[in-house]
């Protein structure tokens, strides 16, 4: 009836995870009863959880990647403690309980954390830079979010029933085949990542097809905003690099589930196949986490230099090159595999290719700033951290690019240093820059500035604290994923790294501390004009939160940076552009369609871990049906009447006549 | 030290920063003396091999390379932060800066050129250390397999008839061929002093020559992670002038116990952790081979296992 559930699958005897996963899913336990006693749940099923509006969506995708960034930061915590005490001892985590954590850590911040901060960016800001009222499939966002929610969920339910893989974030055959991985934790991950796969594949797909064919009139191409590229170039590069993730883990599955032989020890199986096809998403995902970082970057330097991007052009041939490259340099990850010199060398090559659009990309950061009238608010303190980080993690990286010197360092601390150093700076720091800097937009007030630059300080240093003493633990010869160990001179650099990660946690406390502070003075640090950083791109024409349609009528794009431009004609011919006609708007309506289906994939991603066919059955049909009657449904939309879209717009008018007034009496 | 929200947003007097700055800065100075002083001793970078000194200074001219690009952009950023500041009453402001033909051609050709040197250097040092290229010899020369099992190593030394678990004896200056594979999951196999890793992969062989150039006592690994025992997964590697290595190959096979047969095998390919390293006397022939086509099978992995660490704790 249950499969293989029993009660031994609760870890009675490990008391951490069933402590912290008992806390955490206490605490939403207890939320869900406080919204619903205090009568918000209509409210929320209304305006969020059945929301197909993008910048919901978006939101609830950057709140889902902060909790997540939560858990996987006391991952962090552990590995970080357990190693400043495991020398010459124990420490207090088991090999089989550690090995769960930096697992989790991996997959959780890559999958659940990075991603979707990245996709929720995208939700928010895509649309209205691209001057239209919503993504292509906007029912099939909603259903994106909620299955990555679903697979986000299914790994933390692992805390409590089971357990989750001990095999690293990529999980390597044969270790994660059943005769050496017979636990659920492999099935954890294979069905979590399945799930969430679906749903970013779908986003990338809706993507993709709303930057190809949505605009605003007269958005060409080369018109968009940097960030609309690369977000093509993610979403392009999800599109190719996801269905091949999913096939991989469909072989390891079906290597689990149906005694087939695709990476086995015996039978012809074989485990270079495996390497080269997690890589060959691997690698990929790499570049669909940093190319929207980088899009990132180049509004904010661009905003806060006070000057159109410098090298437009550039900028989106070597986003294009990247997304190209990006597929043929998977093998670096395994040159020690014994290829043979030539394929080494060729991949060698072909890794340090990369680094000539990416080198492009921060000159052209460079030749922004230059000349221009730098205004450091936290989005621009991110970018300038961001730009010294990644410099040094892109010349560790194009030094594991040369075959020999991989040899040295490869699954060495070094290596675990290198793309902490491009993930938090590039990505993570993105992240945080357009968190800051879209905050504003997507709430209607800005956030507090003294605590934003003080959480900037201490996870910048943190994260030096944190990291340089890895890339020297490299290079003595500490490799990664060690429970304990026992030489002395490692000891004291992996004291050091735990004391970084006390200053990035304080960093994180900062943050939270940033967020209520700045929800209680919500009214002084009020967004009233939407343009709260003298913006270039169209988001910024609009008012903060947006209206539900984004733009009272499709704004006529005449040029790059186009928001910009109206301003400046607004500002120099002293005429603020006549009231245009309103008209009716239709906009999608919300459905529910996403969370019943993730409600059911829940249960079977459940079912299917823990053997239970009925259960996997049912909620199967159940999620098919969802589909069925959503694709039968005949009032899609709803209209919002000409007198409703003219009184919204009329008040942004007037908030924005009164400070194009203002500015026009600065100069 | 956390700062304190209320603290930061209080305005200090500039001396109290500088001071307070300073003190930091000499603190964070004397623990750098400390760790300098607790044996900061970078092995990868101290090697003992002729393949090691060739991977470092690979290596090594890499940083070089890298670091006569990356510094000077560091500070290019920092300086165009600072001096374009909106404060600066003295920066020159050229807002519609936005294209130039020639910086255009400098700003790809940098990294192209970069690239292109750096390129060279890793296509030559692929060539020339190939994991699997035999080093240069003065006719001696030794034959080693390595098998690395759930969670030690065995070392077969096929030409000597005897075999090693958990330490690696071999002769200073002569060079080593390692045929490597393993008995359960993928491990590599790593002395950081003497050079290149490669990994240990079931049912396949890959081949690896290190030296060393003089006796010594080195520190061996497994560099990729391999489960529940992996921490435990190193060796000592014994680098002995070769008139010791014979007497210790002659002391292996008078004064070993065991031999390594199919049988005895059996026992050492089952999970075990920190077992102390012994010896074989004698080695049943084609016992490497055995192991690679699989005749002899696989490591049986985790037996009965009901939770994780179930059966570990249990034979507690």
């Amino acid at each position: 009836m249950l499969g293989k559930l029993t009660w031994a699958a609760v870890p009675l005897d490990q008391p951490i995870p069933l402590v912290a996963g008992c806390v955490a899913f206490g605490i939403v336990g207890g939320l869900v009863v406080y919204v619903v006693v205090k009568g918000w749940a209509p409210y929320l099923w209304r305006e969020w959880i059945t929301s197909v509006d993008h910048k919901h969506i978006g939101v609830m995708y950057v709140f889902l990647a902060m909790v997540m960034l939560l858990r996987g930061f006391t991952d962090a915590i552990m590995m970080r403690s357990q190693q400043a005490l495991a020398y010459r001892a124990p420490g207090y985590l088991p090999p089989e309980h550690y090995d769960q954590i930096f697992s989790a850590h991996g997959s959780l911040m890559i999958l659940f954390v990075a991603m979707p901060f990245m996709i929720g960016l995208m939700n928010i800001v895509v649309p209205l830079q691209l001057g239209i009222r919503d993504v292509a499939f906007p029912t099939l966002n909603s259903v994106s979010f909620w299955l990555t929610a679903t697979g986000a969920l299914l790994i933390n339910l692992s805390l409590i029933i089971g357990e989750f893989a001990r095999t690293g974030w990529l999980p390597y055959p044969p270790l994660s085949e059943l005769a050496y991985s017979p636990g659920v934790g492999v099935d954890y991950y294979l069905w979590s990542l399945q799930i969430s796969g679906v749903g970013t594949l779908l986003t990338g797909v809706n993507f993709v097809t709303t930057i190809l064919k949505l605009h605003a009139p007269g958005m060409t191409y080369m018109r968009m905003p940097i960030f609309c590229w690369t977000a093509l170039g993610s979403c392009l590069l999800i599109v190719a690099a996801f269905p091949i993730l999913t096939a991989t883990l469909a072989m390891l599955i079906l290597d689990r589930y149906l005694g087939f032989h695709f990476f086995t020890n015996v039978a012809g199986g074989n485990v270079m196949m495996f390497m080269n096809l997690i890589w060959a998403w691997g690698h990929p995902e790499v570049y669909i986490l940093v190319l929207p970082a980088f899009g990132v970057f180049s509004e904010v330097v661009s905003t806060f230099s006070g000057k159109p991007l410098y090298g437009y052009r550039s900028m989106v041939a070597a986003t294009m090159a990247i997304c190209i490259l990006a597929f043929m340099v998977w093998l670096h990850h395994f040159f020690t595999m014994g290829a043979g010199a030539d394929v080494n060398a060729f991949f060698g090559v072909t890794t340090m290719i990369i680094a000539v659009p990416t080198g492009v990309k921060v000159f052209n950061w460079l030749l922004t700033m230059y000349g221009g009238r730098i205004v450091f608010k936290p989005p621009m303190m991110w970018s300038l951290g961001f730009l010294v980080t990644f410099v040094i993690g892109g010349m560790t990286g194009v030094l594991l690019a040369v075959p020999p010197a991989d040899f040295l360092l490869h699954n060495s601390l070094f290596l675990v240093a290198h793309f902490h150093n491009v993930i938090i700076g590039g990505v993570l720091f993105g992240a945080f820059a357009g968190y800051t800097f879209w905050f504003p937009k997507a709430f209607g007030f800005r956030l507090e500035e003294g605590l934003g630059k003080a959480a900037f300080w201490c996870w910048f240093i943190g994260f030096y604290l944190a990291f340089m003493p890895l890339y020297v633990l490299g290079l003595m010869g500490m490799t990664r994923r060690m429970q304990h160990y026992d030489v002395a001179a490692w000891h004291p650099w992996l004291l050091v790294a735990a004391a970084g990660v006390v200053v990035i946690l304080a960093g994180i406390a900062l943050q939270i501390a940033q967020i209520v502070v700045s929800f209680r003075q919500r009214e002084q640090l009020r967004d009233v004009t939407g343009d709260p950083w003298n913006g270039r791109s169209l988001e910024w024409s609009t008012s903060s939160p947006p209206p539900p349609f984004n733009f009272a009528v499709l704004p006529q794009i005449e040029g790059s940076d186009a928001y910009w431009e109206t301003k400046q004609r607004a500002l120099a011919q002293h005429v603020f552009a006549d009231e245009p006609v309103y008209a009716d708007i239709e906009l999608p309506r919300n459905s529910a369609t996403g969370v019943v289906c993730a409600f059911f994939a829940t249960f079977l991603g459940f079912a299917l871990i823990w053997h239970i066919w009925w259960l996997a059955a049912v909620s199967f049909l159940g999620a098919y049906a969802t589909f069925v009657a959503f694709a039968w449904r005949d009032r899609t939309e709803y209209r919002v009447p000409a007198a409703e879209v003219a009184r919204i717009d009329r008040e942004n008018r007037r908030a924005r006549r009164a400070a194009f007034a203002q500015l026009g009496a600065a100069e | 030290m956390a700062p304190d929200p209320v603290f930061l947003s209080r305005p200090k007097s500039p001396s109290l920063q500088v001071r307070s700055l300073v003190a930091l800065a000499v603190r964070c100075a004397g623990l750098l003396g400390l760790l300098a002083l607790t044996g900061c001793r970078l092995i990868v970078l101290d090697p003992q091999g002729l393949v090691g000194k060739g991977d470092t200074t690979i290596l090594i001219d890499s940083i070089a390379i890298m670091l006569a690009i990356g510094v000077p952009t560091i500070v290019a950023a920092l300086a165009f932060g600072w001096w374009f500041r909106s404060s600066n009453t003295r920066a020159r402001r050229l807002p519609d800066f936005v294209y130039s033909g020639k910086i255009e051609m400098i700003t790809w050709s940098i990294p192209l050129l970069t690239i292109m040197l750096l390129g060279g250097v890793a296509w030559v040092g692929s060539h020339d250390l190939d994991p699997a290229e035999p080093l240069p010899s003065n006719g001696a020369r030794l034959d080693v397999q390595a098998v690395s099992l759930d969670w030690k190593w065995l070392f077969i030394y096929p030409d000597l008839n005897v075999a090693s678990v958990n330490r690696l004896v071999i002769p200073a200056g002569v060079p080593v061929h390692f045929t490597l594979t393993s008995a359960s999951v993928m491990n590599a196999f790593f002395i950081p002093q003497l050079g290149s890793m490669i990994y240990t992969m079931n049912g396949m062989a890959t081949q690896l020559n290190l030296n060393a150039d003089e006796p010594g006592t080195f520190l061996g690994m497994s560099s990729h992670f391999s489960g529940d025992g992996f921490a435990d997964m190193q060796f000592k590697v014994e680098a002995l002038p070769p008139d010791r290595f014979s007497i210790w190959i002659d002391e292996t096979r008078k004064g070993a116990a065991a031999t390594l047969t199919s049988q005895s095998y059996q026992d050492l390919a089952k999970q075990s952790t920190n077992v102390a390293p012994f010896a074989y006397s004698a080695v049943e022939p084609d016992f490497f081979h055995k192991i690679v086509t699989q005749a002899l099978p696989p490591g049986p992995g985790p037996v009965n296992e009901v939770s994780p660490g179930a059966s570990k704790r249990a034979e507690k």
